[in-house]
């Protein structure tokens, strides 16, 4: 019989080696499902990391696509720190797109230094208010936030292409239901020449660092940590709940808005209705990987873009579904998850 | 006494976490028909070597023997629930593990049948009840809800339960907790009637006057180890004392003082009860400076009403609350202000977050303090010399103001608390269950510390179930039985018997006689 034993104190060596042992049990979980694809799978795993890393072409296409999960994996981190399950990144992203592309493509004429801020602004308040129902909802009637975040993001995806078939429909866009594009200084600048890879890695690291700054060494910060851990001895100490809950939402919904608006002016140019590919989703597998601490949600975004840009390559070159990706991502989450346990716990056999 | 066998035989059981010795080599027998009381501080061992007997843990070395059927001694299995259940092991936790919206009897039956069967025999089980009842003197009506159960019957109920289950060894963990006096006492007589019919019964409780009245031997543990197993006959309550402890024990007096102006006064106050729980009825009250005023109650009459109102979190719908001669503004921030220090009844809830450094906690009711924060960022350096401060004045064992609360141990976070509370020189004390769950050791520094605050001039208003910790502290106490206030009596015109019938709501009976 195997038992659990809660350990004492969790020591610095079984604290920072669980988080690499789960991801390398991630690695070797994912050799099940390419030997059973009859891949081989050394060479597999050498596609993988080549097409993840292996060029600049390579390690710019996995940090482009690292950025959206960088936002999204902080508007997580922050929100899952107040215990204030907010899946609806993927709605809010949407709804920063969208604002984006009312401000960025004609509506305002103004100069970069000045287009692009308000670009970022308009996104980052849309994806907030988004989040001002739910958590007012929460807050003052104690409706759960998980289902109505998780169901706004379907009424903000169908109102995107209500949107997209409708006033915002581009006329010169041939029939298909996209937005007119964001003007050229609205862009975020490339970083590498010929490269996709743009400004929004820039913002989303730099948020990164602001929003552990905010969490760590503010009042904000510490009446979101104590609302978190124990809410009501928060409201005892007289730090209201509610407050605190309604501005972690509309912190959360703006980084993701601000995804959606990096998508857009960064990558894309415009707005259809495919722009994410799950990374509001995604983004929470990347906060709980870099458990919920938004200076990890940067190394943490990388690997899981890492993997599912090298997992395309591999899937073309040796003929085995990129579905392999998110296998792996799958696996790193059970497997962090499961490591986060074994670090308070002690297995005993007997 | 002696000639009866021994049922129960822990020997050399050692249990280790990490560095820590929980237990340390610990022999103890208990025989057929005897009352052993289990004496000891938080931290000393009792509950590991509790849940090594039932099988939650297992213990690193040692054994431990029940006897079988054929009288001999049998080996348990460690690390079985199962089995210490089999070997006529049960136990009474101190919170009862009842289904509200079942009967007695469905509760008792719950889970003895097999899942799969489709009736839950209750005739015959009636019957066995009945049986039961009768040879133990619990008694309780069979088929009434247990939501309509007073605690004290519900504590028969789980007695029953373990006992329905064939335990012949009854574990009680702290089991007067809850009750008044008198319910003790109709506890301590079924407790005899089980143990004349030769059941054994280990008594865990730090109450030591209770220890002295049922037990018939006493085994104490101090830092993992049992420093003294020996008949109650012959002891007393300073030697008890000393050996939990390992010193003496200072007892804190309380030295006459004027008191001075009214800090707090209650004007025929309501305050509706909040989720089923009994509120405050035409609640009047007074608190002046240099007093306590002691609230004794069992718990669930209406103290949380009276705790939250003057800690500002609940509002009175009818009647005044006054403070240092103003309205009371119904906010936690504003009754902090106006200088109240608030030590709240469960401090893991309320008192403390336990991710939070003892820094952060220290300061956690004043974040708006300029020399807390600037420009919303906390300044680090000045809370830690605050801490620091603190932690020297309120003598709080730790590594240093970074390290998490949730390690330190239940009296280390009383002392965070206290540090917070007191250390701003309040002029009115909320004191809820203070020293509730402390050793002996850490609830006298409690008690010391309110009694410096008293001797500084502050009003302290003290709720407590510890019938001695209110009589030895307040100088005058107040009853409150289903949410009424009894008007407060000078302590000295106080006893014990007349508290508990107080306490059991007898006030009114003695009025109309």
């Amino acid at each position: 019989m195997i038992r659990l034993e809660a350990r004492g104190r969790p020591t610095a060596l079984v604290s920072t080696a669980a988080p690499l042992g789960a991801l390398l049990a991630a690695l070797a979980l994912a050799t099940l499902p390419l030997l059973a694809a009859g891949a081989p799978v050394g060479p597999a795993f050498a596609r993988m990391a080549a097409g993840a890393a292996g060029s600049t072409f390579a390690l710019t296409e996995t940090l482009t696509r690292a950025t959206p999960l960088i936002l999204t994996g902080l508007a997580a981190a922050v929100a899952f720190r107040a215990r204030l399950y907010n899946v609806g990144a993927e709605g809010q992203l949407y709804a920063g797109a969208l604002a984006a592309v009312m401000i960025g493509s004609g509506a305002i004429d103004a100069p970069s230094s000045v287009l692009v801020p308000l670009i970022l602004l308009a996104s980052a308040l849309a994806g907030a208010l988004l989040m001002l129902g739910p958590t007012l909802l929460k807050a003052k009637l104690g409706v759960d936030e998980v289902v109505t975040t998780l169901l706004l993001n379907f009424i903000v995806l169908l109102f995107v292409q209500m949107m997209l078939e409708g006033p915002l429909k581009d006329p010169m866009g041939g029939g298909w239901p996209q937005s007119e594009p964001i003007l050229d200084a609205g862009i975020l600048p490339p970083l590498v020449e010929r490269m996709r890879l743009h400004a929004g890695l820039i913002l989303g690291a730099g948020l990164c660092v602001i929003t552990h700054i905010v969490m760590a060494r503010t009042v904000l910060g510490l009446k979101i940590r104590a609302v978190g851990d124990n809410a009501s001895a928060a409201q005892y100490a007289g730090i209201s709940v509610t407050g605190v809950i309604v501005m972690v939402g509309c912190l959360s919904g703006a980084l993701a808005g601000l995804a959606g608006a990096s998508e857009v002016a960064g990558l894309k140019g415009y707005l259809t209705a495919d722009l994410s590919r799950g990374f509001g989703y995604a983004g929470i597998v990347v906060a709980m990987i870099a458990g919920l601490q938004p200076l990890l949600v940067l190394p943490a975004a990388i690997f899981i873009a890492g993997i599912f840009v090298g997992a395309d390559t591999m899937s073309r070159t040796m003929n085995v579904s990129n579905y392999i990706a998110d296998l792996i991502v799958a696996f790193a989450l059970l497997s962090v998850l499961v490591s986060s346990l074994f670090v308070r716990f002690r297995l005993r056999w007997r | 006494m002696q000639s009866s066998p021994v049922v129960l035989s822990i020997a050399g059981v050692t249990k280790r976490f990490g560095a820590l010795v929980a237990n340390e080599a610990i022999d103890l027998d208990i025989r057929q028909g005897e009352i052993l009381a289990l004496l000891g501080e938080n931290g000393a061992g009792k509950t590991t070597l509790m849940n090594i007997l039932f099988g939650h843990y297992v213990a690193d070395e040692g054994k431990i023997q029940v006897a079988a059927s054929d009288g001999g001694l049998q080996t348990l299995p460690a690390g079985s629930p199962q089995a210490a259940l089999q070997a006529g092991i049960g136990m009474v936790h101190q919170h009862f593990a009842l289904a509200d919206s079942l009967t007695v009897l469905e509760n008792i039956v719950l889970g003895t049948g097999s899942l799969g069967s489709p009736t839950l025999h209750k005739r015959k089980a009636r019957t066995r009840l009945r049986g039961l009842m009768s040879e133990s003197g619990l008694t309780v009506d069979p088929d009434e809800r247990v939501s309509r159960l007073t605690v004290g019957e519900r504590q028969r109920v789980e007695i029953l339960k373990v006992l329905y289950r064939g335990a012949r060894i009854l574990v009680l963990d702290e089991p007067t907790a809850v009750l008044t006096p008198q319910e003790a006492n109709s506890l301590f007589a079924v407790l005899r009637q089980l143990k004349a019919r030769g059941l054994s019964v280990i008594f865990i409780s730090h109450k030591l006057r209770e220890v002295l009245a049922i037990a018939d031997r006493v085994a104490v543990l101090r830092g993992g180890r049992k420093v003294a197993d020996r008949p109650v006959a012959g002891t007393d309550r300073a030697m008890l004392a000393s050996l939990m402890v390992g010193r003496e024990v200072p007892v804190s007096r309380r030295e006459p003082q004027a008191p001075g102006r009214t800090v707090l006064r209650l004007d025929r106050v309501d305050v509706p009860g909040a989720g089923g729980r009994i509120g405050l009825t035409q609640a009047s009250l007074e608190v002046r400076e240099s007093e306590i005023i002691g609230i004794a109650g069992v718990s669930g009459n209406g103290q949380a009403a009276l705790a939250g109102l003057i800690a500002g979190v609940t509002r009175a719908a009818v009647g005044a609350v006054t403070l240092f001669g103003a309205p009371l503004q119904p906010s936690p921030r504003s009754v902090v202000r106006a200088g109240i220090g608030r030590i709240p009844e469960d401090r893991h809830h309320e008192g403390v977050v336990g991710s939070l450094t003892i820094a952060e906690n220290l300061v956690l009711e004043t974040l708006d303090d300029p020399a807390v924060q600037r420009w919303g960022f906390l300044r680090f350096s000045a809370i830690r010399d605050h801490a620091r401060a603190l932690i020297a004045a309120f003598d709080v064992r730790c590594l240093g103001p970074d390290s998490p609360v949730r390690l330190l141990s239940g009296g280390n976070i009383q002392k965070v608390i206290l540090a917070r509370e007191l250390g701003r020189e309040p002029r009115l004390i909320l004191a809820n269950q203070p020293a509730r769950g402390l050793d002996v050791g850490a609830a006298a520094e409690v008690h010391r510390r309110l009694l410096v605050a008293r001797r500084r001039g502050a009003g302290i208003l003290l709720i407590s179930e510890d019938l001695d910790e209110l009589l030895s502290l307040s100088d005058c106490i107040a009853v409150i039985a289903r949410g009424r206030l009894s008007p407060a009596a000078p302590v000295e015109s106080l006893t014990l018997e007349r508290l508990g019938l107080l306490m059991a709501g007898q006030d009114a009976e003695d009025q109309a006689a």
